[in-house]
């Protein structure tokens, strides 16, 4: 990546309450070179975040807080179980989501159950990506270009001074948007006009964009994403 | 016995267990998350769900005897045991807990309770099974010789 200094390893914060499953997902991730930290709830992790679970940002003000002032370490992906007790995977999704300082940031729900009303909420709020457990090996060869994204958006923010803000923070609305996942723009959109609008800042953003464009085409289509993952496990003996 | 047959013999074992549905392709991914750096791991999370599981056994057993049965604690701890029980690839046990888990619903009580006895046969089964399996990778280890990596392919079904 030619935009990067230097790379630090991208970090991961693991949630789960089984303690069974973040071990394996702590397993998981460093042996795929990530920097993991698990907590065993999604209270835990808003915190770790430097979210106050009481915070209430409200989600129409296209406020921006490029450089994350609360959080006190950088989290490139939260990977959550969906099915714990108190706060479920689907309430923490929704709180990074909702969050002006920490939607950004790239949110990968687990379950052990195959429900496919589940996977499209999940994905409709803003997942980027639902796996099925147990988790594998393979499965989290698809979290990179999600890491990479938010890094790249970072960089961009503090190199690109002429952009306007409230275009970048666009991008993010716009990808959703792209998967023909909602009817109607979703509550942190600024603007109604929001989807017209983002074909102006790709054409202004070329470079950065440009690689941006290939790795969300390098990602599934829509349709892998809603379609479950059990495929890729169904070799089960 | 050297430790080239103590080897075939690990591998026979392992191979059975896969054979007879005791494990399942989730216990191969655990085995290849160890390594020199982890070389415990599969032991670790293996004695967890030991852990685990006789605490959830235990909890089903007093759920169940209850008077007035709560068929929602019941079925958590039977989804808590079914998670875990997938994964670490202890395929017999997870699969006891899917009927287990509709007879909650169903809320019946015999029903479940013989759910119970199954899931607790399958459970002791599988870990007598690897701890005999951990014996044998000890015997290995001792005898300065290091435990096969396999593919699922290469145990030849």
């Amino acid at each position: 990546m030619g935009m990067a200094a230097a790379e630090s390893p991208f970090h991961v914060l693991a949630v789960d309450d089984s303690l069974i499953d973040r071990k394996l997902i702590e397993r998981l991730l460093r042996t795929s070179s990530y920097q993991v930290t698990t907590v065993d709830s999604g209270s835990k992790a808003l915190e770790f975040l430097g979210l106050n679970e009481n915070d209430e940002s409200n989600p129409s003000t296209p406020s921006v807080s490029p450089n994350n002032h609360h959080q006190e370490v950088e989290v490139n992906l939260v990977i959550t179980d969906y099915c714990m007790p108190g706060m479920t995977g689907y309430d923490l999704l929704k709180k990074i989501k909702e969050s002006s300082s920490l939607r950004n940031i790239p949110v990968v729900i687990m379950s052990s159950e195959n429900v496919p009303s589940r996977i499209n909420r999940c994905l409709e709020e803003g997942a980027e990506e639902f796996f099925l457990k147990p988790v594998r090996l393979s499965d989290l060869n698809k979290l990179k270009p999600h890491m990479k994204k938010t890094k790249l958006k970072d960089q961009k923010q503090g190199t690109e001074d002429k952009l306007d803000n409230s275009e970048v923070q666009q991008l993010q609305p716009q990808q959703q948007i792209q998967n023909d996942l909602q009817e109607a723009p979703k509550p942190q959109d600024p603007q109604p006009e929001s989807e017209s609008h983002l074909e102006q800042p790709q054409q202004s953003l070329q470079q950065a964009n440009n690689k941006r464009k290939t790795i969300e085409q390098g990602l599934s289509p829509e349709t892998d994403r809603t379609r479950p993952r059990y495929s890729g496990i169904a070799t089960v003996v | 016995m050297e430790v080239g047959q103590m080897r075939r013999q690990w591998l026979d074992y392992t191979r059975s267990l896969f054979l007879e549905g005791f494990l399942d392709a989730q216990f191969m991914q655990l085995q290849q998350l160890q390594d020199d750096n982890n070389p415990d791991f599969v032991v670790e999370v293996v004695s967890l769900f030991f852990e685990d599981s006789e605490r959830l056994l235990k909890d089903l057993t007093f759920a169940l005897d209850q008077n007035a049965v709560d068929f929602k604690k019941v079925d958590a701890h039977v989804h808590q045991l079914k998670g875990s029980s997938s994964s670490i690839g202890a395929q017999r046990v997870k699969n006891a807990c899917i009927p287990f888990r509709n007879f909650c619903e169903e809320q019946n009580t015999d029903a479940c309770l013989r759910c119970l006895q199954q899931v607790k046969q399958e459970y002791c089964l599988v870990k007598n099974k690897l701890e005999t399996l951990f014996r044998l990778e000890q015997q290995i280890v001792a005898a300065g010789g290091s435990i096969p990596m396999v593919e699922l392919t290469q145990l030849s079904f």
